[in-house]
């Protein structure tokens, strides 16, 4: 009463997590790299969500990306190339009570992956997915991935690749019960903060493709848009991810963009395509859509005497 | 009139694909079974869902073997044939499953076919049957039935079971009540229909084939335990259920899918799931990460779903995750043959991966072992942190017999999910230098947190690629195949201890390998057989059974070559999978007979084999003392 819980010295005995709760071992990969500002935003949702970090998992396949695990103090699985999202769902389906994260790549999700990338979406259990699309292979060293530009030098397209940048927006977004698509690029702290948060929050399969610098084979990419943010859209709605005042004048282009709009966030995504221009932001959100693992999970408390009846109620259909 | 009492008959219903004789055979097994009849049935499946009628590469049906005693197998020829058609007949023919004076009742309504050419087949073809020695009886079966139905060709099956149970004289009452379980949950009008012509079926045997009355009688048992009757992969949902599982995580694939079907349809009071993933990669690595997260979970496959699991397979033994993983086997390689008999990836299983991936192999051998196994695999997967092959196979996914009903109990299931607080003196991998056995941290424990890679790494599942640390590692995940073996005891060895010969199998061919090992041993003839379970680890004492006997051989359903065939020398000759393992592990000169025909092994052919093998083996031991 009056603003005291009865209960309120059972609040000294609560757990308070820092940073440092979070953090695992020190991260291996390159100066300049993106995946560090991805890491360090994973830290601070989970603190600032308090979230124990024995609840917690994250979930990876092969690349750069993916030694993400590592470097969190939390559960983590690294698994093998391209099978993150089906490990990640196997977690959730029978414990639905954890927090579960997948760092994936574009190599590892839009090539090798690809299959389980559209069913994941579709399964939309609860998780977090993080892309970091560098739009290169990094980790096996330079090999044109489905999103690299046409042109690209690398080491298996000498002379530059061959096809279209695959985009990863349109396809998720044309996958049936996709229920939360944003893109967001890692070189801006607090956009990254809020859009992995959002992310986070959101019951269903969050699928949030990162832009991501990798300084050591594509810097080019990354620094261009560095430079000239103009290329970037960045789109706006009470309903979206959350942009602060300052924030806003870094970006030149942006505009309102309401992300249960599913037609036009269709057009925003394929303007990357057709126009270049990359959008930053939620595209689209539904909170409506059911969750496979609510379905996957169900029955995981039963007792030991429900299953040995049940099963011998089986039996007697084939009794003699 | 009495019935002629007999020992045993086996009974083949035969048509084309849809017409139902596999449902009429299931209904006419299972009248047995609860009469008492020892009873083994095996389907008879064509490849191709609507493969074209009236074809011998169409056959599609039974086959039911009854006894007064327990029956383990197939059989040798048949005895008695419900024929739909006479073409598919062919095809049995070709596969040896009748015998001079087999009775064969065949429909005659392609006699009076529109077509001349198919009246022709059909006359061309009685001659023929009646040429090899069938007794064939040209039935009105189809005119019959159209006095009930409108179109015979829905219910005609129940015709024949009606006409079946009257000839092995079985209660007409009890035909009636098994047609209403089968067709449970059908409109009663179904069911009045289909009692009806199971009805006239019977009344027409009775009137048309009064000479054919047989009584097989009932098993003499020495107790009253209950029985259950199910097919293999029937068996194998059970085990899942009565293991404590939760999920099984599957993608179709024949022979495996009906044990995913039967279970979609009752696991879910178990509290368990199906989740029918979008390939089989997908469903091993669901079923990894429900395992890494601590439900123990199984993924139910066969040949071809297996090579798309390796890499994953890889992952869970260098990681020691718990996994319980089903191969029902059929032929390969490839796409080879979906829907027959192979004992085919022994060494695949065993070998599958890159680098070292010790595992434990079980291989069931009858229908009631495929629910045993699957109880056993979930606990060993666990108690030694690994993955656990149940290998079964075609024969026994689909084959039907009675077996003892399993006391259900507490200790067959999963512990309570331990989300208790770890010890975070202790590492991720904590092996005991002498077993390699380790105690697993469970996602939601506090302080065990870690991360599980497939990358070599230290026990504090750090990543590493330090010489010492990969080697270290390596060891302990294979050590722990010989802790296993520690605690087994070696076979059970069917016949003397010593002879002639001995005769090793696996899998499903334990009943026609004893059944011929037994008429061979009736004849005088010294020879002996062990069945193994255990094929990684192999069953301990190997060497010392071996060793009492002249010549040790296996008999198995996959390729080997001939020693005689074109090419062939003692250098290069291609040995069965069992024989190639139990020769490098006991260094034995382990010989082997092996066919990939697809079907199951007949009992008469197992004893021609072996007795030309005996022949052998007494004339090279009596040159060599003289």
């Amino acid at each position: 009463m009056f603003g005291i819980k009865a209960d309120w010295s059972l609040d000294i005995q609560e757990r308070y997590f820092t940073i440092d709760d979070y953090e695992g071992n020190e991260a291996r990969w390159c100066d300049g790299c993106g995946d560090h500002a991805v890491l360090a935003t994973a830290h601070r949702i989970l603190r600032d969500a308090q979230l124990p970090p024995e609840k917690s998992v994250f979930i990876s396949g092969i690349g750069c990306s993916s030694r993400m695990p590592h470097y969190m103090a939390t559960y983590g699985l690294h698994g093998t190339h391209g099978r993150a999202l089906p490990l990640a769902c196997g977690v959730k389906s029978r414990r639905p009570e954890l927090d579960v994260w997948v760092a994936t790549g574009d190599g590892d999700c839009f090539s090798i992956g690809a299959g389980h990338w559209i069913h994941a979406v579709r399964y939309n259990m609860d998780m977090t997915i993080l892309i970091f699309d560098n739009q290169i292979y990094g980790l096996t060293k330079k090999q044109t991935s489905p999103t690299s530009p046409i042109d690209l030098k690398t080491n298996t397209h000498p002379e530059g690749s061959f096809l279209d940048a695959l985009n990863p927006l349109t396809v998720t977004l044309g996958i049936t019960n996709a229920s939360f698509v944003a893109q967001v690029i890692d070189w801006n702290p607090p956009l990254l903060y809020e859009t992995l948060k959002a992310a986070h929050e959101h019951k269903g399969t969050s699928f949030v493709r990162i832009i991501q610098r990798c300084p050591v084979f594509v810097d080019g990419i990354t620094k261009e848009l560095q430079n000239d943010s103009s290329k970037l859209l960045l789109l706006k709605h009470h309903d979206g991810i959350p942009v602060a005042a300052g924030l806003e004048r870094l970006f030149p282009e942006s505009r309102e963009h309401d992300p249960s709009d599913m037609t036009t966030a269709l057009d925003i995504a394929r303007d990357e395509t057709t126009k270049g221009i990359i959008p930053v932001g939620l595209l689209y959100k539904n909170e409506d859509i059911p969750c496979y693992s609510d379905l996957s999970a169900l029955g995981h408390d039963i007792t030991d005497e429900d299953k040995i009846a049940a099963t011998n109620k089986a039996l007697d259909a084939f009794a003699i | 009139m009495e019935p002629q009492v007999i020992q045993e008959h086996i009974v083949e219903i035969v048509s084309d694909s849809g017409e139902g004789a596999q449902k009429c055979g299931q209904t006419f097994g299972n009248i047995g079974a609860k009469l008492g009849n020892g009873v083994w049935t095996v389907e008879i499946i064509p490849a191709e869902i609507q493969p074209p009628a009236r074809t011998p590469s169409g056959a599609s049906g039974i086959r039911i073997r009854l006894g007064s005693t327990k029956v383990t197998n197939v059989g040798n020829e048949g005895d008695l044939v419900v024929a739909f058609n006479e073409q598919v007949l062919y095809s049995r023919i070709a596969n040896g499953a009748f015998k001079e004076g087999t009775i064969v009742l065949l429909d005659n309504r392609w006699a009076s076919d529109p077509s001349t050419e198919i009246q022709k087949m059909y006359a061309d073809a009685v001659v023929e049957f009646r040429q090899h020695g069938l007794v064939v009886h040209e039935l009105s079966i189809h005119e019959a039935c159209l006095k009930v139905v409108k179109d015979p060709r829905k219910g005609k099956n129940m015709f024949v079971l009606g006409m079946l149970c009257r000839i092995y004289n079985r209660d007409q009452d009890m035909g009636r009540n098994e047609i209403a379980l089968t067709f449970k949950g059908k409109a009663e009008k179904i069911i009045s229909s289909n009692q009806e012509l199971f009805d006239a079926g019977y009344k027409f045997a009775a009137d048309e084939l009064s000479e054919y009355f047989f009584d097989i009688p009932p098993q003499e048992k020495s107790d009253d335990r209950p029985m259950v009757v199910t097919n293999g992969n029937t068996a194998i949902g059970l085990g899942v259920m009565a293991s404590g599982m939760e999920l099984v995580s599957m993608y179709p694939i024949t022979p495996a899918t009906s044990a995913s079907h039967y279970l979609a349809d009752v696991f879910p009071a178990c509290g368990g799931f199906v989740h029918q993933a979008e390939d089989e990669i997908a469903a091993i690595a669901f079923a990894i990460g429900s395992s890494y997260a601590g439900k123990t979970a199984c993924t139910i496959t066969s040949g071809p779903g297996m090579a798309l699991k390796t890499e994953s397979i890889g992952l869970a033994v260098m990681a020691e995750i718990p996994l319980v993983i089903v191969n029902v086997q059929r032929g390969g390689p490839s796409t080879g043959l979906p829907t027959k008999i192979e004992q085919g990836d022994l060494l695949s299983t065993l070998y599958g991966e890159p680098g070292d991936a010790p595992k434990i192999i079980l291989a069931a051998a009858t229908i009631p072992e495929c629910f045993s196994l699957v109880v056993l695999a979930r606990q060993l997967a666990e108690s030694f942190r690994t993955p656990v092959v149940v290998l079964t196979d075609a024969n026994l996914a689909t084959g039907v017999q009675p077996w003892d009903r399993p006391d259900l109990n507490r200790d067959m299931l999963a512990p309570p999910l331990d989300q208790s607080e770890w010890d975070k003196s202790v590492p991720a991998y904590d092996w005991d230098d002498k077993t390699g056995l380790s105690q697993r941290p469970i996602p939601g424990m506090p302080n065990g947190e870690y991360v599980l890679t497939g990358l070599s790494h230290t026990k504090f599942s750090k990543v590493s690629y330090e010489a010492e640390d990969n080697q270290k590692s390596t060891a302990h995940r294979s050590r722990k195949l010989a802790t296993l073996q520690s605690t087994l005891t070696p076979p059970k060895i069917h016949g003397e201890s010593s002879g002639d010969l001995l005769v090793i199998g696996w899998g499903s061919t334990i009943g026609a390998i004893e059944e011929a090992v037994d008429d061979l041993r009736k004849k005088g003839e010294k020879i002996s057989t062990i069945h193994l379970r255990f094929l990684s680890p192999l069953e301990p004492g190997l060497g010392e059974i071996f060793s009492n006997f002249k010549k040790v051989m296996t008999i198995e359903v996959n390729y080997s070559d001939d020693p005689d065939a074109p090419m062939i020398t003692p250098e290069n000759r291609r040995y069965a999978q069992l024989a190639s393992i139990l020769r490098i592990q006991t260094l034995v000169d382990v010989d082997c007979w092996s066919v990939v025909y697809g079907h199951p092994l007949q009992p008469a052919i197992i004893e021609e084999v072996l007795q030309q093998r005996l022949t052998k083996v007494k004339s090279d031991n009596s040159a060599e003392e003289e």
